[in-house]
């Protein structure tokens, strides 16, 4: 079978069996720069994905005179979420339900299509530790001169490279702690508050422990996190199918591999030889230091640059390009046993997905268009339920609620129907001689009052039921309440 | 297949094992990074570093203090004062403003009352209830039916001084106990009862009103007053509201009238400062009892 290949990567040393190592000493990869297609998308998704980061704070948008007018914002002591022209109150945190529903289906639709394309080119881990090695190449060279100078003698040089990066290391790191904390108070007074040391120190702790992460993280753990604190590549194990396309090495015409030289030789003598030309290019550029011809494993984030590599290679020995590809191991067998191979992007476990996506994004799309921008709570008063008063009449009372969802201020008028020749009164707010109530709340505020319904001729039921109704004095949008007055 | 017995390599995977057997089964020995064991020693060294820092461990008489000297209670005391200061514009104003004026101003009226909510469940509602709903021989404070009086004044006054209390300007009034006293014969106290339920509309089967009225007239109309309305002064209640504290049945009215009654409230003036008492003055009047 194919993978008893591995035995020939496998240590021969016998050791004895007391001496098994308990702990793997850390292996420091120097991933060898190359140039590609998949380099170039890299690169583009960096960037863009950084820029997003970096900037989204301090874009504007303009709300009226009485909310921010920071696109982007978390307002966490005014328990609010501004995301452009969405506006997200705590109660309707199921918004972030449904959020992070898509972000699951989502992740598990990019697995069924090409694998584990989030990791290669999306998640923060691998964009960080990408830039964090461009900054290390920059500074001790690439992989080959980095690998010299650390095998070498401490020197001024050596030292003053290193302390460059590390210094460069943190302020990429301190940048991105900085830009974390903007998330969550407007960006420019936080900024210049941040410069003038006026910022509570909430936020300097909070960019402190990202500077620290950020370093730790994409500095110095790296592949760790993706091959032993990431849970994805467990649960993307167990989630794929024989049909996502992986970056694959496709060993049908691949092996045996051999030297140039040795495969020629084999070829003349009219013996098999395949186009590896085992020059480890493929090896010495991943990230993340796995061997893509041993298959995808734990370690591989398919991130592609080893197709980069090894192309670079077959174009210069004169072998066709894509020894390694985005294909699926099925697709290898299927050409070994000369079948015609195929690629199904579109089968059921995709449909299934796109279909949830497509549900979930049609709900929340339809629940944020009809979302109102008035709403009334009611609570019943539970101790007494209901009062008798000296006169016979039953008094009932409630608490309740009035919910602004607008930037502007709103006067409603309050209305309680369903117990006939009932008085309403409200604590704190005279009722006007014609009867009118009319309710002012805040721009974007909730107000929250006691309202005491009074029934002369009390209901023969136990418990009728009564609606507060809250309508809008200018639009009449309205809401509405249900609940029930108690009577002995 | 066996693992190679001399180098202990898995064959399929190309792992060595940990040797050890399970029923024919090995274990694939993938080892624990390294940086993982560092962390381990990090914790174990921050352990140490926290007992240091902070109270840790229990001595014979009293416990490790910490070199910062951290202690719960005064986190809480600093809590605390963060809090009063957060409040203290709104708390000044709750302290400068009459009773009548914080009911005016809707600000100062929310502010109060959720200061009144809370001080009212740790203080008044073991007795009252969570809402003031009152139980048997403590009052509904709900209801327009007052004791003491319902105006904003004459709640401070009986939440600052009690009914019956050890305090010099307590609300005082006593309901005798005319049957063990020996001021009332029983027959003149169960004609006094029906006469009671008869002005409130309830059912007076084989009573003799006559007497229950001349009975009333000549012992309970000093206090209650001649027609039964209660006096406020005096805490007597009105009698004709269909409003009991104990309840409507004959039996115990008659225990009323035979032992009398007396229950007490604690003055609050000295366990709470008058912002409080002022806060909770306004949420109880503002239950839908409170009289204009």
């Amino acid at each position: 079978m194919y993978m008893d290949r591995n035995l020939a990567s496998a240590s021969p040393t016998p050791e004895p069996i007391d001496e098994t190592p308990l702990y793997a000493a850390h292996r420091t990869l120097y991933p060898q720069s190359v140039k590609g297609t998949y380099r170039t998308i890299k690169w583009v998704v960096l960037v863009a994905t950084l820029a997003i980061y970096y900037l989204l704070p301090f874009v504007r948008f303009d709300r009226g005179p009485n909310a921010p007018h920071q696109a982007v914002l978390i307002d966490l002591p005014g328990r609010r979420f501004y995301f452009f022209f969405i506006e997200i109150w705590p109660q309707e945190v199921y918004y972030l339900t449904g959020l992070l529903i898509l972000a699951a289906v989502i992740l598990f639709l990019m697995n069924a299509v090409a694998g584990r394309v989030w990791c290669g080119y999306l998640c923060p881990q691998t964009v960080w530790t990408d830039l964090f090695y461009a900054i290390e190449r920059l500074v001790e060279g690439d992989r080959r001169e980095h690998m010299l100078r650390d095998q070498a003698p401490w020197s001024i040089d050596k030292v003053s490279r290193k302390a460059i990066k590390h210094f460069l290391w943190l302020m990429v790191a301190w940048w991105t702690g900085g830009a974390w904390v903007l998330y969550f108070a407007d960006a420019p007074t936080l900024v210049k508050d941040l410069a003038t040391g006026q910022a509570p120190f909430i936020a300097y702790a909070w960019i402190g422990i990202l500077t620290f992460t950020t370093y730790t993280l994409a500095g110095h753990m790296r592949e760790q996190v993706c091959l032993y604190m990431c849970p994805w590549p467990r649960i993307q194990a167990a989630l794929t199918d024989e049909h996502a396309l992986n970056v694959t090495y496709r060993y049908d015409r691949g092996e045996p591999r051999g030297s140039v030289k040795k495969n020629a030789q084999l070829r003349a003598q009219g013996l098999p030889a395949g186009d590896c030309v085992d020059c480890l290019q493929c090896v010495n550029v991943c990230p993340t230091g796995v061997d893509i011809r041993d298959g995808a494993s734990l370690g591989c984030i398919q991130c592609g640059l080893c197709i980069d590599a090894c192309d670079a290679v077959m174009e210069k020995v004169g072998h066709p390009t894509r020894l390694i590809a985005y294909d699926t191991d099925l697709n290898v067998r299927r050409r070994l046993e000369h079948k015609p191979t195929s690629i199904h992007i579109v089968r059921a476990r995709t449909l299934v997905y796109a279909a949830i996506i497509a549900i979930v994004g049609a709900i929340m799309l339809t629940t944020l268009a009809t979302r109102a921008s008035v709403g009334v709570n009611l609570m019943h008063d539970r101790n007494p339920m209901f009062v008798r008063l000296s006169d016979g009449a039953i008094r009932n009372a409630y608490t309740v609620r009035i919910l602004n969802k607008q930037t502007d201020p709103r006067r409603f008028a309050f209305a309680v129907e369903g117990i006939a020749g009932a008085t309403v009164d409200i604590v704190g707010i005279p009722t006007p001689p014609d009867g009118d109530l009319a309710i002012e709340v805040g721009p974007d505020q909730t107000r929250e009052f006691r309202v005491l319904v009074t029934a002369r001729q009390p209901p023969k039921e136990e418990t009728s039921p009564i609606t507060f109704t809250v309508v809008d004095r200018n639009t009449g949008e309205a809401a509405r309440a249900f609940d029930h007055f108690f009577a002995p | 297949m066996a693992p190679d017995p001399k180098t202990n390599i898995d064959p399929y995977t190309g792992t060595p094992t940990t040797g050890h057997e399970w029923d024919g089964l090995q274990e694939l020995n993938t080892p624990l990074p390294r940086w993982w064991l560092w962390l381990f020693y990090a914790t174990i060294i921050w352990a140490v570093g926290y007992w240091i820092a902070y109270p840790a461990w229990p001595l014979f008489a009293s416990y490790s203090q910490g070199v910062f000297g951290w202690h719960s209670r005064n986190a809480i005391v600093t809590d605390l004062n963060s809090l009063k200061t957060q409040r203290g514009p709104l708390m000044d104003k709750l302290a400068a403003a009459s009773l009548t004026e914080i009911v005016a101003d809707p600000q100062l009226l929310d502010f109060a009352r959720a200061v009144g909510k809370s001080a009212f469940a740790e203080n008044c509602a073991p007795c009252h209830g969570a809402g003031g709903g009152g139980a048997k021989g403590y009052p509904n404070l709900n209801d327009d039916n007052w004791l003491w009086g319902g105006k904003l004044a004459d709640i401070q006054q009986t939440i600052t001084h009690g009914v019956r209390a050890d305090d010099d300007k307590t609300r005082m009034g006593s309901m005798p106990a005319f049957g063990r006293d020996g001021m009332l014969k029983r027959d003149e106290i169960s004609a006094v009862a029906d006469y009671v339920r008869s002005l409130n509309g309830l059912p007076t089967p084989n009573a003799n009103l006559t007497l229950g009225q001349k009975v009333f007239a000549d012992n309970c109309a000093v206090c209650h007053g001649p027609a039964a309305k209660g006096n406020r002064e005096l805490g007597a209640p009105n009698l004709t509201s269909g409003i009991w504290l104990y309840g409507d049945s004959k039996a115990l009215i008659m225990e009323a009238v035979s032992n009398g009654r007396g229950a007490m409230m604690p003055a609050w003036g000295g366990r709470l400062d008058p912002t409080t008492i002022k806060a909770l003055s306004v949420y109880v009047y503002s239950f839908g009892g409170g009289e204009k």
